[in-house]
């Protein structure tokens, strides 16, 4: 039973970070319908900027706490910057193009981003643990965990509910649900689609580098990061359906719990498990989990 | 797709391309090999995007043609490079008949995916199995041909790259025929519209599951060359970012012409080793922008640099309800 309760709290520490990741895939996805190859560019980006800050504060000695909220607030200032340049200065020319062109633009932009931090943070890789420390130890069921990592549970639950509550309770989210639905209704009513695509493109980065930053004191920066986060964060969404926010969340608590079951009882299977799982919900239910058959012209 | 072209006139150019080779500096022989073996998987690629439908796993079958001819060379000894590209081919097209048949039932994004999860899914299992090597992969011996060994370095990659380029070519040749076939236009057609297809009474799942396992046997015969080439093989045949780099080469290539491909993949080849000599530590964002400059100054790829107007009549029109809709929004 204590077995089983580690599992599925490891689980959960996974989903939390993954599931932030996803989110910004799949809202990205949802509103400019592209699949975005690059977005695990960005968490690596986040994770990278969050190093040199946490760095930069502790230079300076003070508390591990200014580093945490100077992370966080380095990071959604230039992802934004970034995700608004990138989208008004390069995606906006291949909108009228095929959705494969789109892919391969943003797998051009991968490739360009995996060498930018390259040349700026070098190859070696880089730590940032201080803000690890900031919440103790926990003493659960016996077992004890790091703070910082339970803290992320509710972190992320809480983006989530954000995310949720704007895109159905408010207004700017109506309009943003109503891009999603029909872009081309949404122009005739008024909408500015373009700042909608702008915005909607930004947030996704935003939520990436996030995420990238909440998880910088756990792990060790170097290239490759980012590759492995996409392949994650593309299993979440397509087992969830893409574009669904509901299924991001169930996609990232199947893929945490699947990742935490396999490291305790076949640790050969890791990613093994998680491909497996993305396939039989392909071939099942191609359109994830969480979406509903939509009509085709003919 | 060139019209004019007769296939004796290939098979010359072939013939020609491949005598070139005496001529060719050590160096750029390897380079080529690589290309045409590249441009062979991309021309499966090419095949398959005729139905509409872009794959983003051929590194699976990339790794089951390696892997395939790899065990079989470790455990028979069959090191003969024709063999050794048969069993690469007919590796790749068994697991294409396999999932073929499953997969031709999406299409778009759906169907990217799915190739892309069934490479991880190989990528992950090969990384974990101990007896293949794991991540390191393991070493074969060099190919011989015919009887004949090749202990001269020159006379050895010269060899290989005939092989591979007459291979890659007669691959051309075929698919230049398959394009212009009953099955390559329907093709076109379920590209257009899959269901208007049916009503017809063609199997729209049939002609993408044709087009699916000729993409797959080209992939598996590229693979045996990437490993004749390397004398190695690991589990990065099967990561996603080498599928992506078959996908480049097509779209760098554009739908419209055979011999677009093999330019491409010599392209590519070209900016890759250049860049990695005067640019070591930043070869992926050469790559990256001339991806994004070719995708903005060429938007119908490489071929389009030679090929005309003509075509552009028989062309469908790229853009689906998705795009023109986004075009009409902005």
């Amino acid at each position: 039973m204590n077995f089983f309760l580690t599992i599925v709290v490891d689980g959960l520490i996974q989903a939390s970070w993954l599931f932030i990741v996803a989110l910004g895939l799949t809202l990205v996805f949802g509103v400019l319908k592209i699949l975005n190859i690059a977005h695990g560019s960005f968490y690596a980006l986040g994770a990278y900027i969050a190093a040199t800050a946490v760095t930069m504060v502790a230079a300076r000695s003070l508390p591990p706490s200014v580093g945490f909220v100077a992370m966080l607030v380095s990071v959604a200032l230039i992802a934004s910057a970034v995700g608004l340049l990138l989208e008004r200065g390069l995606l906006k020319m291949f909108y009228s193009r095929d959705e494969v062109v789109l892919l391969l633009v943003t797998y051009a932009v991968f490739l360009i981003l995996e060498d930018v931090t390259k040349l700026i943070w070098g190859v070696n890789p880089i730590y940032a643990t201080q803000p690890y420390e900031l919440f103790g130890n926990v003493a659960f069921a016996g077992l004890y965990y790091v703070g910082y990592d339970l803290v992320l549970i509710p972190i992320s639950a809480a983006i989530g509910f954000a995310v949720w509550f704007g895109l159905n309770r408010t207004v700017t989210g109506k309009i943003v649900l109503a891009v999603i639905h029909n872009e081309e209704m949404s122009v005739s009513m008024g909408v500015r689609v373009n700042r909608v695509y702008a915005v909607a493109f930004a947030f996704g980065v935003l939520l990436a580098s996030l995420a990238g930053a909440l998880t910088a004191p756990k792990i060790s920066m170097q290239p490759g990061l980012s590759s492995d986060v996409i392949i994650l964060s593309f299993a979440i969404v397509v087992i969830g359906g893409l574009g669904s926010v509901e299924g991001a969340a169930v996609g990232a608590i199947l893929v945490g719990l699947a990742r935490a079951a396999s490291v305790h009882l076949v640790p050969q299977a890791e990613l093994f498990m998680i491909y497996l799982i993305m396939t039989a919900v392909l071939m099942f239910r191609p359109e994830g989990l969480f979406k509903r058959e939509t009509a085709r012209r003919i | 797709m060139k019209q004019g072209l007769h296939p004796l006139l290939m098979i010359a150019l072939v013939a020609a391309v491949t005598l070139f080779g005496r001529v060719l500096p050590t160096w750029t022989l390897s380079l080529a090999t690589v290309a045409a073996s590249n441009a062979l998987i991309a021309l499966g690629i090419v095949v398959l995007a005729r139905t509409g439908n872009v794959s983003f796993g051929q590194g699976l079958f990339f790794a089951a043609g390696g892997y395939g001819v790899a065990l079989i060379a470790n455990v028979w000894g069959v090191t003969d490079a024709v063999a050794q590209m048969i069993i690469g081919a007919v590796c790749g097209g068994l697991l294409g008949l396999v999932i073929g048949p499953l997969i031709a039932r999406y299409s778009g994004i759906f169907f990217g995916m799915l190739t892309l999860a069934l490479s991880m899914v190989l990528y992950g299992a090969l990384v974990k199995s101990t007896a293949l090597g794991g991540s390191d992969g393991f070493n074969v011996g060099r190919p011989s041909l015919f009887g004949m060994s090749f202990n001269d370095p020159r006379e050895a990659d010269f060899m290989l790259y005939a092989v591979s380029v007459i291979t890659t070519g007669f691959a051309g040749i075929a698919a230049t025929i398959l394009f212009r076939s009953e099955l390559g236009l329907a093709s076109l057609a379920v590209r257009e519209n899959n269901l208007r297809v049916e009503y017809l009474g063609i199997s729209a799942n049939l002609v993408i599951t044709i087009n699916f396992v000729i993409a797959a046997i080209f992939a598996g015969a590229s693979g045996a060359f990437a490993l004749m080439a390397q004398r190695h093989i690991d589990p990065q045949f099967a990561y996603w970012t080498t599928s992506g780099e078959f996908v480049f080469v097509a779209v760098l290539a554009g739908y419209q012409s055979v011999a677009a491909v093999f330019v491409a993949s010599m392209a590519l080849e070209l900016v890759r080793s250049f860049s990695n000599l005067y640019l070591p530590n930043t070869w992926q964002l050469v790559l990256g922008v001339f991806l994004l400059c070719v995708i903005l100054f060429l938007p119908r790829g490489i071929g389009s640099l030679w090929i005309r107007e003509r075509q552009k009549r028989m062309r469908p029109t790229a853009a689906t309800p998705i795009a023109a809709q986004k075009e009409a929004a902005l």
